[in-house]
């Protein structure tokens, strides 16, 4: 049926292919060519003779896997997905759980000022990550922050901004951040669900609690995959939020993330083969797990196909 | 589903009737916490900017001080008004690259709905995959290539990069699929109108609903972006907001004098944004594949 369907518009001839130029045209600037570049320099470097002045003294030699081998050796570098890891974690589990926490409740039966606390749960989307991490690295703050006199009186640490505490502050930032637009998400895939769905569930006596373990969470785990999916890859690449913070706490190395790193291999320090070979790891990792996801997204989304 | 709809309404009306209110207690309660926890950063910072330097550290923190209008006349003058100049370019980058995306999304997402032609597939998962490629792996090399040809830090070396998105065509296909029937598409081509005429004058206009949302999440996505810009320019009179917010975050981070500056700058960056999301809701979602925006 939809192949009929596609063979009458079929006689296309070159058509197709100019509607989608100006989307190639991009990709292939803007993509295809910065990642082919980028593998490019990650197998060079530059080899300087004699005392490294004059021209010609400096020159692009193949580096072979080199760089790869500095990448991997890097404590440094290790040092930055341990903390990443760490902080992904905490930021993931958290923050995809209340996403699913609030879209149950919101499609409960008996809840009110949905409508409000919807939107109100949502509108951190609309902040920019570097309002973000400023809004609450000033309630941070022990000059300014409401939160220090209750910390104190429960007899927590005061300080917000320190080594030990920082990257709990910074994953609040991120959770602020992403919440809403991943409960929007669940929210949306579990009121395309037909009523009647849990109806029959309902008459043989099952709680709304029941309901949604038993019921609502099976539903949601392609959405629950998807959200996760597109959080570790956002995750991985962890720069906005450490970079903001900086100028308020000295807590956090110029190389706190993998991304710090490949910014100040490439714009600090100028070695961009480095850079580039650091690149082409963090991009590796997140390869890897789009192989999951495109199952995920071809079993679900393009049943058209 | 737009954030506005609200079909449980009807149903939560019944429940009530029946003495829920009571059940709905707990639900409620939940999402009033998450509401409070995600509007209390914005609120606070509405408060903060309205405080002079002396009332940020000497007034109750949710007191509305009497500094306002100073706070932004100081911000407009600092630097001989840059930051009004950051606001005009956010506006530039977000308006204009997201009307391309949105442009280039509906041609690219129209030909893989309604054509069948060899290289389809591959096209799609290409364009596609452009999802999974961490910012990182692009912007330096886009750096690179673009200061090559000569075009690092200028308007262009934020504004093109961001044209392509990925997630935009991925919606603009399940959004024609779903929109733009193909019996209207034959009746079209049986008149003798061309490809571009069929879908300047018949899809199109069924697309515009879809094509809104894609303008609007990028529009988000480019107002929002710290990353390529941060890397892409060196002159602050081609800053977006959020770089140039930066750039005052780090120096007046140790000056508390300048901390009413700051956070006035914080506030204004925000209220457009919000602006827009208040006031297009209908438009927000992520799911476009029932065909239609309901109201």
């Amino acid at each position: 049926m939809t192949k009929r369907k596609g063979a009458r518009v079929n006689r296309a001839g070159a058509a197709p292919y100019l509607f989608l130029a100006p989307a190639m045209v991009l990709f292939t600037l803007f993509l295809a060519l910065p990642i082919g570049y980028t593998i490019y320099l990650s197998l060079r470097r530059v080899q300087v003779s004699g005392l490294g002045l004059g021209r010609g003294s400096r020159r692009e030699v193949f580096a072979g896997l080199d760089n790869y081998a500095a990448a991997v050796a890097d404590a440094e570098l290790w040092a930055g997905w341990l903390r990443v890891l760490g902080y992904g974690a905490m930021v993931l589990a958290v923050m995809l759980g209340l996403a699913l926490l609030f879209a149950l409740m919101l499609d409960t039966a008996h809840v009110r000022l949905a409508r409000f606390t919807r939107i109100a749960i949502f509108l951190p989307y609309a902040v920019p990550g570097v309002a973000a991490t400023l809004l609450w690295g000033f309630l941070y703050l022990p000059s300014l922050s409401p939160f220090q006199g209750v910390l104190e009186a429960f007899g927590g640490e005061a300080n917000l901004l320190g080594a030990g505490t920082v990257v709990y502050s910074m994953a609040n930032v991120a959770v602020w951040g992403g919440v809403g637009f991943n409960m929007l998400v669940l929210y949306t895939t579990l009121r395309a669900v037909p009523r009647e769905y849990y109806e029959a569930a309902r008459i043989d006596g099952a709680s709304e609690l029941q309901i949604a373990l038993r019921v609502k969470i099976p539903i949601l785990i392609p959405a629950i995959i998807l959200t996760t999916v597109f959080s570790i890859i956002a995750t991985i690449q962890v720069f906005t939020e450490p970079t903001a913070l900086r100028p308020i706490t000295n807590t956090i190395s110029s190389t706190w993330s993998p991304l710090m790193k490949v910014y100040r291999d490439a714009f600090v320090i100028g070695d961009v083969y480095a850079a580039a070979a650091t690149s082409i790891v963090i991009a590796a990792i997140a390869l890897v797990l789009s192989f999951g996801f495109l199952r995920v997204v071809k079993n679900h989304a393009f049943g058209e196909g | 589903m737009s954030i506005g709809v609200l079909p449980a309404r009807t149903a939560a009306r019944h429940a009530r009737a029946r003495g829920g209110a009571l059940r709905g207690a707990v639900p409620t309660g939940i999402l009033l916490l998450g509401a409070i926890y995600c509007l209390f950063p914005v609120s606070w910072v509405l408060i903060a900017a309205t405080k002079t330097p002396g009332e940020l550290f000497s007034t109750a923190t949710l007191d509305i001080g009497s500094g306002l209008w100073s706070n932004i006349a100081d911000l407009l003058a600092y630097r001989d008004g840059v930051f009004l100049l950051w606001l005009l370019n956010t506006f530039l980058y977000a308006g204009v690259g997201a009307a391309l995306s949105a442009a280039v999304s509906a041609t690219a997402g129209y030909a893989l709905a309604k054509y069948r032609f060899p290289g389809r597939n591959l096209a799609f998962n290409l364009l596609i995959g452009g999802i999974l490629v961490p910012a990182v792996v692009l912007a330096v090399p886009q750096y690179l290539l673009l200061s090559r040809a000569g075009l690092a830090d200028t308007y262009w070396s934020v504004l093109l990069p961001q044209i392509l998105s990925p997630y935009g065509i991925y919606l603009a296909r399940i959004y024609t699929t779903a929109a733009v029937p193909n019996s209207l598409l034959e009746a079209a081509r049986i008149d003798g109108a061309g490809h571009w005429r069929i879908f300047s004058r018949v899809a199109l206009p069924l697309m515009v609903p879809g094509l809104v949302t894609i303008f609007l999440f990028q529009f988000v996505a480019i107002w929002n972006n710290f990353l390529l810009p941060f890397i892409m320019l060196g002159d602050d009179r081609a800053f977006p907001l959020t770089v140039g917010l930066y750039t005052l975050l780090a120096a007046g981070a140790n000056q508390p004098s300048l901390f009413n500056l700051i956070l006035t700058g914080a506030m204004l960056s925000i209220i457009p944004l919000v602006a827009l999301f208040l006031t297009m809701q209908r438009y927000w979602r992520t799911d476009l594949s029932s065909g239609a925006v309901k109201s």
